[in-house]
């Protein structure tokens, strides 16, 4: 294989590769586009559940078509029974889901199964009847990448495209229907509708693509990117590009790697390439891959460390006595600040070296002694008083006993935000004017351990 | 159409599969993972694959293994990349099976010159031609049995299921309703969940070897799921569910030496429609009946037993 081989594959230059490699990247972004909504509607495997349930319309296309005098292998024709059946599907799936007690996911496997058997059995009937040719009917419609034609291409078109306009059209509303169905519904939008019309659109990917690409393909085009672009995004619209873009370069990369070394099927590739992407924003993906989850993770544990560490040292001092300006300062016994709660020696001598750090505190014999320095002064009262105005709030708002408070408090104030305490700030003055607010008074007595 | 002992024993191998699957399948239903029998089902490719590549032969045990250790490394994949990626479990389940799938035909495409196995011969066992292997000649009162293979295997997949529901009655139904009780009352429901995914896992790879992928993911669910629409007890759940998955299985078979002759087919022509389809459809017709007609659930007395409650006032 030489390198000008993989240019001419890969930049399409290569005709005997070109249509498939077209095809395939087509189908990548459409599914990858549809997988998205359906992922979010927590739907996924429908792909799966369509894609057998076209078997049935497939057989029964097939032995209209014999009966009606023909060979019965119009094309055309056997992908309609393939829509029907698929649409009945759905129907199905929508109907046991909404009519009765059973979940979505054995809605599918139901319809799935019953659906796929029929098939199977009128399969078996097809290729028994006395008259007709019904050998490789399977592989007719399920085919495989490699073999793809031009009517494959303009098929691939006309649903790409169909798929596209629509999703940017009714963009708003099929992103109502998922993320708030029930609003949807209450709003008076044509929820049922926009449901119906959102399967339709999965069923045309799937039935146009499971001749020219093959089942298993087809079921993880329609997860993988999208479940990869949910790594990088919060936001829909994003999110959609992303996975058609996934699925696009998916179908690329897989069908130019199996154009250029021999005994690769393409859609196996196209498939382990998507979950190589998958894998990748797992680990990756900056809005909710796993590494920038444990990085936040790890970060909050610090702040919410260094909060804790900045009270305890403050309600220490505030014990003494206030003078004039606050707090008065002095050298705080590392045993006294360990006694404050509920933390390891190294769990609390990590919080004070970050501390030290940040310039918060000066330390005296390595940790014997800790000294807070103005900046820390300042910041542990600023710790202090978020603290106190949270407690106070929840005693007047949400009835909480003052002997309790400190506990309920700690759960929610490390993740006060500065609208959030100007409003507290805000409720509490009209509520208590006399209150002085640099510093409320703690509501509750305060014990070392709390 | 005649009855020979043939039928006799299809029907048995039949019901021993199809409640091998339901007796599990109640708690796959409970927990939101009905699909993760297709899921195995397809994702076993690599293991048939590799053991195959091992071994060089198609000696069915070492193929069991091989497709029952895949199994196992499906749900627990599924497991790892809805809690670790925070992705949803169908989402995950497709995932990871699209993928072992992939790479299962990829293993088998390399070795695809020497090697008489495809993608359809993993999806299709026939269950019409299980009788034709027998493994045991038992003489009852004179009279000889042929006890076909998966007579044999499904029996034993059969029991191990009944006693694992059995001894684990209790931990299962915490774990498949409450999975937090469970554990402040000191069940590990991780070790629950991988225990019967094991099971799962195994049965698939039994049933399908031995009578087809359809009759293993249909009665995992449909079952399970009509039973679900009859009762509000797990015990009698358990319990509908494996009688209505051997009466879809009586039924399947019988409408399978039926329905062709219905649809103009010549009498004579033997197997002239798939059996194990059959068993699915008769599932699904089961359950098609039940939804509408179910005493609490179901939806006419949904629809009417209201209004005359109403009228009634």
């Amino acid at each position: 294989m030489e390198f000008s081989d993989i240019i001419e594959v890969l930049f399409l230059r290569n005709y005997n590769t070109r249509l498939v490699v077209i095809c395939t990247m087509l189908l990548g972004s459409a599914c990858g586009l549809m997988g998205g909504f359906l992922l979010l509607r927590k739907r996924s495997l429908m792909g799966d559940t369509l894609s057998h349930a076209t078997l049935p319309g497939v057989c029964i296309a097939f032995m209209v078509g014999v009966l009606l005098g023909g060979t019965g292998k119009s094309l055309p024709f056997l992908l309609l029974g393939a829509t029907v059946t698929g649409v009945l599907g759905c129907a199905a799936v929508l109907f046991i889901r909404n009519q009765s007690r059973i979940k979505d996911d054995a809605a599918m496997g139901i319809v799935l199964s019953v659906f796929f058997g029929a098939g199977v059995a009128l399969l078996t009937m097809v290729t028994k009847m006395p008259d007709g040719a019904a050998a490789g009917l399977e592989s007719f419609i399920y085919g495989k990448t490699a073999s793809m034609v031009l009517s494959d291409f303009w098929l691939l078109t006309v649903v790409t495209i169909c798929v596209l306009v629509l999703s940017i059209f009714l963009f708003k509303e099929f992103r109502l229907l998922c993320f708030d169905e029930t609003y949807a519904l209450a709003q008076g939008w044509p929820v049922k509708f926009l449901d119906v019309l959102l399967f339709g659109l999965v069923t045309a990917v799937t039935v146009a693509g499971l001749q020219a690409v093959g089942l298993i393909l087809i079921i993880a085009f329609l997860i993988t990117p999208a479940a990869a672009a949910r790594f990088w995004t919060d936001r829909l619209d994003q999110m959609l590009l992303l996975s058609a873009v996934i699925g696009g370069i998916s179908g690329w990369i897989g069908a130019s790697v199996s154009a250029l070394i021999p005994n690769m099927p393409a859609g196996a590739l196209i498939v382990l390439v998507a979950a190589g992407c998958f894998v990748f924003s797992m680990f990756v993906g900056v809005e909710r891959g796993v590494l920038v989850r444990v990085v936040r993770q790890l970060n909050l544990k610090r702040s919410v460390g260094r909060q804790h560490l900045l009270r305890a040292l403050y309600e220490i001092l505030e014990a003494d006595g206030l003078g004039d300006g606050g707090i008065q300062i002095r050298a705080v016994p590392f045993r006294q600040v360990r006694g404050r709660r509920t933390w390891s020696d190294r769990q609390l001598k990590r919080y004070l070296r970050l501390a030290y750090n940040e310039g918060l505190v000066e330390t005296l014999n390595r940790f014997d002694e800790i000294v807070l320095t103005e900046a820390g002064v300042e910041a542990a009262a600023q710790v202090t008083r978020n603290h106190r105005l949270w407690e106070l709030y929840l005693i007047e708002y949400a009835d909480i006993a003052a002997s309790r408070v400190d506990r309920d408090a700690d759960a929610v104030e490390h993740v006060l935000g500065e609208k959030m305490v100007a409003l507290l700030e805000s409720k509490l003055q009209t509520l208590r004017p006399a209150e002085s607010l640099a510093v409320p008074v703690s509501p509750h007595p305060i014990q070392p351990g709390d | 159409m005649e009855w020979y002992a043939i039928d006799t024993w299809i029907v048995i191998v039949g019901i021993l599969a199809a409640v091998s699957c339901a007796l599990l399948g109640n708690f796959l239903v409970l927990r939101k993972m009905s699909m993760m029998g297709d899921a195995i089902s397809h994702a076993v490719l690599p293991g048939l694959a590799i053991a195959f590549l091992v071994t060089g032969a198609r000696a069915s045990l070492t193929m069991f293994i091989g497709a029952a250790v895949v199994g196992v490394l499906t749900a627990v994949f599924t497991q790892w990349v809805s809690r670790f990626g925070k992705v949803d479990e169908g989402a995950s389940m497709g995932i990871v099976f699209t993928t072992l799938f992939a790479l299962g035909l990829l293993l088998i495409v390399q070795a695809a010159d020497h090697v008489d196995l495809d993608a359809s011969c993993v999806l299709y066992g026939a269950i019409e031609l299980t009788p034709l292997d027998v493994v045991w000649r038992p003489s009852i009162f004179g009279a000889i049995l042929d006890v076909p293979r998966a007579a044999v295997v499904l029996s034993i997949v059969c029991a191990v299921n009944l006693l694992f529901v059995v001894f684990f009655f209790k931990e299962l139904r915490i774990t498949s309703f409450d999975s937090e009780l469970a554990t402040t009352m000191g069940i590990n429901a991780n070790w629950m969940h991988y225990l019967l995914m094991t099971l799962v896992a195994i049965t698939t790879v039994a049933a399908f070897e031995a009578v087809g992928s359809i009759i293993v993911i249909a009665m995992l669910i449909v079952p399970a799921a009509t039973a679900h629409l009859l009762t509000d007890r797990l015990g009698v759940m358990i319990l509908l569910s494996v009688i209505l998955a051997a009466l879809a299985a009586v039924l399947g078979h019988i409408t399978a030496l039926f329905v062709p002759g219905w649809l103009g087919f010549d009498p004579a022509v033997v197997d002239a429609t798939s059996t194990s389809g059959m068993m699915a459809v008769m599932a699904g017709v089961l359950f098609a009946i039940t939804l509408f007609c179910a005493p609490r659930y179901g939806i006419l007395i949904k629809k009417f037993g209201r209004i005359d409650r109403a009228e009634a006032k």
